[in-house]
């Protein structure tokens, strides 16, 4: 784009102080985020879901996630003639460049994107001897890495297989719904790079929040509701064939 | 007092007990961290640093205040809900400095491939091609806006 000299002065220093006060401090020091006031959760809508692997980028390059590690991977689905009970699942490097391209149209495909769920009771914190993994009280399933010994207990009892143990500080490491940025006001960096809105966080004690609206009138389904783990993300028109 | 005559040894065990509780209450106190039980069975001050993490995508809320001129073009094409970083990639630094970092404008031969390839197994009502076929090796800007990528009435431009 074209500006003038003239502008550019009035816009820069704009757009310094709006760039600063995104950027201001933890969520004690942000006067304008109270943690009793959020309950965070995720609406993944399958049908957008192009499996573009934007989210995995995008995830990896703000959480400096390392190679072959994934706080997010995006899974492709092959139901064929109804078999509900072995669909064939790809996922390759988590879905990071994009799945191979299918020609021919055979039974039903579609990409589940899948990160932490940030269950409300969540088996991952409940086997932590050391509490270096906790619930927070605006819903984030989070790891203390100061805290964590890395016995991988958490890894083991995660049921979606959310968590790793990073291979350069060897403990546990996870989604954090990229805590850093929803306490200031930002989305997630995986709903920012989504292109299709496949993403979208939601804050379940906001009462303005679209979700409320969505969960009413569309088939939402949590990841193995059968273990009662509290599940806070939400998947639009989720196949059976999902586990 | 006959009953305790013959104690004392109970008396300095008991002591030393009472010596090793205190020791381990003073320990405990140096060593437990003070956030620790702040909110519930660990350390509190866990949250604060992990929402300290550095941001790198600024977001589109955030580009949108020196780029208003992409926002008008954006907002009336298909385009309109991409955010910006989906395709320009996480530019926090631009956003800090826009002086000295300057962003590189994306290929779009590998960007819009990346979500319009034409696959069975993307949604039906998601716009795709075969690259090879739909621009002869074109690049794709040619013809199309990506901002706002439907073409002009009347053909490309």
């Amino acid at each position: 784009m074209n500006l003038s000299r003239r502008q550019m002065l009035i816009l820069l220093p704009a757009a310094a102080v709006a760039w600063k006060s995104v950027l201001a401090g933890t969520p004690e020091d942000s006067p304008n985020y109270k943690m009793s006031e959020h309950w965070w959760g995720m609406l993944i809508d399958i049908p957008k879901c192009i499996g573009c692997g934007n989210c995995v980028r995008a995830c990896q390059t703000e959480n400096d996630v390392p190679d072959g590690n994934f706080r997010t991977w995006v899974e492709r689905y092959h139901v064929t003639d109804g078999d509900m009970v072995s669909p064939q699942v790809i996922s390759p490097d988590g879905g990071k460049e994009g799945f191979p391209v299918v020609q021919e149209d055979a039974g039903k495909y579609f990409f589940v994107p899948k990160l932490c769920n940030h269950c409300a009771d969540s088996p991952c914190t409940q086997v932590c001897p050391v509490g270096a993994t906790f619930v927070t009280p605006d819903g984030v399933v989070m790891v203390d890495p100061k805290y964590c010994l890395g016995c991988a207990y958490c890894v083991q009892a995660c049921p979606y297989g959310c968590r790793y143990i990073h291979p350069e500080k060897k403990v546990a490491d996870k989604c954090t719904l990229c805590y850093h940025r929803i306490t200031k006001g930002l989305t997630t960096a995986c709903c920012e790079a989504c292109p299709t809105g496949a993403r979208q966080l939601v804050d379940l004690k906001n009462p303005k929040d679209p979700i409320h609206e969505f969960l009413k009138t569309h088939s939402v389904q949590v990841l193995k509701p059968q273990m009662a783990t509290g599940a806070k993300v939400y998947y639009n028109d989720l196949d059976g064939s999902v586990r | 007092m006959s009953v305790f005559k013959d104690a004392g040894h109970l008396f300095r065990f008991a002591g030393l007990f009472v010596l090793a509780f205190l020791l381990f209450l003073v320990i405990r106190g140096f060593v437990v961290p003070k956030t620790f039980g702040q909110y519930g069975h660990y350390r509190g001050a866990a949250i604060g640093e992990v929402g300290a993490h550095p941001i790198k995508f600024a977001g589109h809320q955030t580009c949108e205040i020196c780029h208003t001129d992409v926002l008008d073009v954006k907002k009336s094409g298909k385009h309109a809900h991409v955010n910006c970083e989906a395709c320009h990639g996480a530019l926090a630094s631009h956003a800090d400095d826009p002086a000295s970092v300057t962003p590189v404008k994306p290929d779009t031969a590998v960007l819009c491939a990346r979500c319009h390839t034409a696959s069975a197994a993307k949604p039906k009502g998601f716009p795709q091609v075969v690259p090879a076929d739909h621009s002869n090796g074109l690049p794709c800007q040619t013809c199309h806006n990506p901002h706002s990528p439907a073409m002009a009435a009347g053909g490309a431009k």
